[in-house]
C-alpha cells in the first residue's frame, strides 16, 4: 500500500519542505544526502516559500493509473532558483502561459479508490489576489 | 461561559472553492417547469482534489500568517466537519503536518453536524482560557454531500474557515462569553457508511434550527446584558437565506446587522463551516470597537453563541484573500452533469 | 580490452503479437541470432527488459528466456536501464567479451507492452521516471517529454511543425522495412494536425505501444568464422543524469546522452561528421532533436534547422530511423536499444535493402532511458 513511503515524504509533500546547505547556503529541493552544489553533508530542512513561475506546462490527456485525466503538469522556477515538477490546479489548460505567476497549495494527489488511501501534496495554482499578503 | 483569562482570535483565513454550480441546472433536471426558484442562484463546489483536509490546510495557513504566529506555541487543532475525508484517521493531524505544528499538540476532529466549527471554537477558547496552551486552532469546514434531487441539494455548499485563539492580549476579536444550547433532536442525519444525509423536512425549521438558535442566542445576551442594538454585526448559521432573516427578526437584529456575515446567498451552506465564513466575511470590514454577534446551529441539535468585540489590532491583521475574494472568483460548471462528476455522484463500478 | 565483433542479428516484428508472450519472443529472436552467427550455444545470455516485473507480473527474464530458448545451464541475467534496457544488455555483453571474461556472449532486448490495457501500460513507464517526485505526481511519460518540447519550443521561437520531419523520415523509412510496425507514409500535415496526447506532444510525435525482441551474438576474435560478416564495436559508453527532470543542470541538454557520446566517440578515435548514421532514440521527436544536440551535429536549438534543411532523410548528411527508427518500426520499450544495434549492423554489412545507406561504414547508435537520466551509446565500425 506504499504508507511507509508516503509517510516519508510528508514534509516534502505537505510543506514543500527541502534543505537548506549549512556551509555554501544552497537551497535544494527535493531533499537529499548531501548538497548538490558543495558535497557537504550539512543540510538544514527548509520550508520553500511555493512562490514561483510557470517553466514549462503540458495538458496530460491520458493519465497513467490512479490518475484522472485531463490535469496540467508543469516545471515551476521556484522564487529560491529551482525548478520543481509538480501539477497545476484551479486553472484550465488554455490559460496557463511561461511565466504565469503561481503559488503552491496543498492538494488531494491521490485517491486509492473509495475505501483506499489518500496521498496529499503540493500543487501550484495561480497567485490569489490580493498580491500582498501579511 | 467565561474562560479563566480573557481569550480571543489571533488570527482568522477563510476558504471557498472557485467552482460554482447554478441551481437552476439542479432544478432543470428535477423540477417541473415553473417550480419555485431555488433560495440561492449559485452554490460553491469542490474541485476534484479539494476536500476538506485541503481546504482547512488553506485556511489555517492564512490564519497564522494573519497571527504571525509562533508556531510552536500551538497546542491544540480541532477540525469540525461532517465530510471528513476519512471516516476513521483524524484530519487535523494532515492538517497540522503541513503546517508544520506537529508534535506537541492535541489533535481531533469533531462532529455535531453543522455546528461541528463553533465545537472546535469552545474548545480553543477554553484550552487557551484555562492557561493549557498558549495557541489553539479551530476549523469548521464542509463539502457535505447531498441526495440528488433532495431540497438539500440546491443549497448544500462547501467551505469553511480557520480561527486561531490566543490570550486576549494578542487578539484582534476579543471573546466577551460564549454559550451552548444542546438537546436530542434528530431533525438531520447520516448513518455511517450512507453516502448521503436524510431529514425531517419542515421539523428541520421550528423545533429544531430555530429553537436552539433562539434559545442559545437569548442566552447569551441574558449572560452579558446586552441588547441586539448593541452589536454592529451578527451572524448565524446560514442553511437558507430565510432561516437567517427570520431569527434574526425575531431576536431583534436588523437587515443591516446581518447582511455582511450573510455569505450563503453567494454559495450555499457550507455546514459546519457556514457560521465560522459568515464571521469571516465580518471580520474583513469590521472596525475596532465594533462587537459581533455569533450563532451557529448544527442539527441533532444544538447551538453555539458567542459574542466578540473588536480590537485595534485587526487593522494588521486582514492581508491576503478576504471571503470577497474568494466568492468572487467563482467559475461555472458545464452545468448539473459537471457537477455530478465533480461530486462523486456518477456512478463508475 | 579486446576487439569485440557483432557477427549475428535476429529480431522479430514489431507490433501487437496477441500469439506471443515474453518467452516466446525472446526464444525467436535469440533462436534468428544464434542461427545467423553460425552458433548452437554462447557463453552468456543478457537480456534487455524494461516492464516484465511491474506490466507482466514476469521477473527472473532472463531466467524465463535462457529455457525457453534450449539454453540452460547458460549464465543469464536482466539488465534493466529503462527504454535504455536493450542498449545496455549489448553494452554488457561488450563489456564481458572485452574483459576476456567470455568469448561469445548474446544480448537480447524483448518488451510485451500490449498484454496491459493503457493505463497500466502509462503507469508502468512512469517507472522510469522519479517515483516519488514525478510519477507520484501524475506524470506520464508523454507529460514529461513534452514539458521539454513546450519549454524547447520557447526558447527557440519554432513550431510543433518544425519537429516534422522526424517522424516524417521515420514513416518514409520504415515502409521498406518488412518488420517495421507502421508502414504507412506520413505527411507533414498529418504531423502539424493530429490529436493531442499531452500538448504539446500530438498522438503522432510518440513511438507506439508494441512487443518485440531483437538479439544480437558479440563474440572475440578467436570466434570469428568465414561465413561472417562482422561489425565491430568501435566504443561503447554508458551515462546518468538526474533521475527527476527538475534537477537537471540544464533541461535542455541531455548531459548523460552528452556524456556517453563523448566516451563512445573518445573510444572509437571517431567524431560526428565520421557517422554515416545515427540510430536515435526518437521515442519522441523533441527527444529525437536533443539527441543530435547532445551527439554533437548541431548546437544548441539548433537541432530543428537540420531537420528543416533536409539532413536527417536517407539522402542527407546524418540519416536517421534509417530502418524506421522507434518511431515507425516501433518502441517495444526493453527492447528498442536492441533493435537499433541490428539495424545499425545491416546497415554495415551492406544487407538494409531498399533502407541502404550508400557507402555506409560507421553508425552510431544511442538508447536513452527516463528522459535522458541513463543514455548507452554505440559506435559500430566495418
Amino acid at each position: 500500500m506504499d504508507l511507509p513511503r508516503y509517510h516519508r515524504l510528508r514534509s516534502a509533500y505537505y510543506r514543500l519542505e527541502g534543505q537548506r546547505c549549512a556551509a555554501c547556503g544552497k537551497v535544494q529541493f527535493p531533499p537529499r544526502a548531501a548538497c548538490r552544489g558543495c558535497r557537504e553533508r550539512n543540510l538544514e530542512p527548509y520550508r520553500l516559500s511555493g512562490r514561483g513561475t510557470v517553466f514549462s506546462h503540458a495538458e496530460v490527456a491520458q493519465a497513467p493509473r490512479g490518475f484522472a485525466a485531463p490535469y496540467v503538469v508543469a516545471l515551476v522556477r521556484l522564487e529560491e532558483g529551482l525548478l520543481v515538477t509538480a501539477q497545476l490546479t484551479d486553472v484550465e489548460a488554455p490559460d496557463v502561459t511561461i511565466g504565469l505567476p503561481v503559488e503552491m497549495v496543498t492538494r488531494r494527489l491521490q485517491e486509492h479508490g473509495p475505501q483506499g488511501y489518500l496521498v496529499y501534496g503540493y500543487k501550484f495554482r495561480p497567485v490569489l489576489p490580493p498580491r500582498e499578503a501579511s | 461561559m467565561r474562560a479563566q483569562r480573557a481569550v480571543g482570535i489571533a488570527g482568522y483565513g477563510a476558504y471557498v472553492p472557485r467552482f460554482r454550480v447554478s441551481t437552476a441546472d439542479i432544478s432543470a433536471a428535477w423540477r417541473a417547469r415553473g417550480a419555485v426558484a431555488p433560495a440561492v442562484a449559485e452554490k460553491s463546489v469542490p474541485g476534484p482534489d479539494e476536500d476538506v483536509i485541503t481546504m482547512s490546510i488553506e485556511a489555517a495557513r492564512l490564519a497564522l500568517d494573519r497571527a504571525r504566529a509562533d508556531q510552536a506555541a500551538i497546542g491544540a487543532i480541532w477540525v469540525g466537519t461532517e465530510s471528513k475525508p476519512y471516516a476513521v484517521k483524524p484530519s487535523a493531524t494532515v492538517v497540522a503536518e503541513a503546517l508544520g505544528i506537529t508534535p506537541h499538540l492535541v489533535a481531533a476532529d469533531m462532529e455535531f453536524a453543522c455546528k461541528a466549527g463553533s465545537e472546535a471554537m469552545q474548545a480553543a477558547v477554553a484550552f487557551v482560557g484555562s492557561g493549557m496552551v498558549e495557541r489553539a486552532l479551530a476549523i469548521g469546514m464542509d463539502t457535505a454531500q447531498s441526495k440528488p434531487g433532495d431540497a438539500l441539494e440546491y443549497t448544500a455548499g462547501c467551505g469553511g474557515a480557520a480561527y486561531l485563539f490566543a490570550p486576549a492580549d494578542d487578539a484582534l476579536a476579543v471573546v466577551e462569553a460564549s454559550v451552548s444550547h444542546v438537546t436530542d433532536t434528530p431533525d438531520f442525519f447520516r448513518r455511517e457508511g450512507a453516502a448521503y444525509p436524510e431529514h425531517g423536512g419542515r421539523f428541520t425549521g421550528e423545533p429544531s434550527y430555530f429553537k436552539h438558535t433562539l434559545a442559545a442566542s437569548r442566552r447569551l445576551l441574558a449572560e452579558i446584558g446586552a441588547a441586539p442594538a448593541d452589536f454592529a454585526h451578527a451572524v448565524f448559521h446560514q442553511p437558507v437565506p430565510k432561516f437567517v432573516e427570520r431569527v434574526a427578526e425575531e431576536l431583534g437584529f436588523t437587515r443591516e446587522q446581518i447582511r455582511l456575515g450573510l455569505v450563503a446567498r453567494r454559495m450555499g451552506n457550507a455546514y459546519a463551516g457556514s457560521s465560522l465564513l459568515g464571521l469571516a466575511a465580518i471580520l474583513d470590514v469590521a472596525e475596532p470597537g465594533d462587537r459581533v454577534f455569533f450563532c451557529s446551529y448544527g442539527s441533532g441539535a444544538g447551538s453555539d453563541a458567542f459574542a466578540f468585540r473588536v480590537t485595534e489590532q485587526i487593522r494588521e491583521r486582514r492581508g491576503g484573500p478576504s471571503v470577497g475574494d474568494y466568492l468572487d472568483r467563482g467559475q461555472r460548471v458545464d452545468g448539473y452533469g459537471h457537477y455530478l462528476k465533480l461530486r462523486g455522484k456518477i456512478k463508475r463500478s | 580490452m579486446r576487439d569485440v565483433f557483432i557477427v549475428g542479428i535476429g529480431q522479430t516484428a514489431v507490433g501487437e503479437h496477441w500469439d506471443r508472450g515474453l518467452r516466446e519472443l525472446g526464444a525467436a529472436a535469440i533462436r534468428d541470432a544464434l542461427a545467423d552467427a553460425g552458433m548452437e550455444r554462447v557463453d552468456a545470455l543478457y537480456v534487455g527488459n524494461m516492464m516484465g516485473g511491474c506490466l507482466n507480473g514476469q521477473e527472473n527474464v532472463a531466467t524465463l528466456l535462457a529455457d525457453a530458448a534450449g539454453l540452460l545451464p547458460v549464465e543469464a541475467w536482466k539488465v534493466e536501464a529503462a527504454c535504455a534496457s536493450g542498449g545496455a544488455a549489448v553494452r554488457a555483453a561488450a563489456l564481458a567479451v572485452a574483459g576476456g571474461a567470455h568469448e561469445a556472449v548474446l544480448a537480447v532486448g524483448v518488451e510485451k507492452m500490449t498484454d496491459g490495457v493503457p493505463d497500466t501500460v502509462t503507469a508502468g513507464l512512469a517507472t522510469a521516471a522519479d517515483q516519488d517526485y514525478e510519477a507520484s505526481h501524475g506524470f506520464s511519460f508523454v507529460a514529461l517529454s513534452a514539458l521539454l518540447m513546450r519549454r524547447y519550443m520557447h526558447e527557440t521561437g519554432r513550431e510543433r511543425g518544425a519537429f516534422a520531419p522526424f517522424a516524417v523520415t521515420a514513416h518514409r523509412n520504415a515502409q521498406t522495412n518488412p518488420r517495421a510496425m507502421f508502414r504507412e507514409p506520413l505527411s507533414a500535415e498529418d504531423f502539424s494536425s493530429c490529436a493531442m496526447v499531452a500538448s504539446p506532444i500530438g498522438i503522432l510525435d510518440a513511438a507506439p505501444v508494441c512487443d518485440g525482441a531483437a538479439a544480437v551474438v558479440v563474440c572475440a576474435q578467436s570466434m570469428l568464422r568465414p561465413h561472417h560478416k562482422p561489425v565491430r564495436i568501435a566504443g561503447s559508453a554508458v551515462a546518468t543524469d538526474t533521475i527527476g527532470l527538475a534537477e537537471r543542470a540544464d533541461i535542455l541538454t541531455l548531459g548523460a546522452a552528452a556524456h556517453s557520446a563523448a566516451k563512445a566517440y573518445q573510444a572509437a578515435g571517431r567524431g560526428p561528421k565520421d557517422m554515416d548514421l545515427f540510430e536515435a532514440h526518437d521515442a519522441f521527436t523533441i527527444i529525437t532533436a536533443l539527441s543530435l544536440e547532445a551527439c554533437g551535429f548541431a548546437r544548441r536549438g539548433e537541432a530543428l534547422d537540420l531537420a528543416a534543411k533536409g539532413c536527417v532523410a536517407p539522402e542527407g548528411c546524418i540519416p536517421l530511423s534509417t530502418l524506421g527508427g522507434l518511431k515507425a518500426r516501433g518502441h517495444p520499450v526493453g527492447a528498442s536499444g536492441t533493435y537499433q544495434i541490428v539495424e545499425a549492423a545491416l546497415q554495415l554489412r551492406g544487407e538494409a535493402g531498399p533502407n541502404q545507406i550508400k557507402g555506409a561504414r560507421r553508425a552510431l547508435a544511442q538508447s536513452i532511458g527516463g528522459h535522458g537520466s541513463v543514455a548507452v551509446t554505440h559506435i559500430l565500425e566495418v
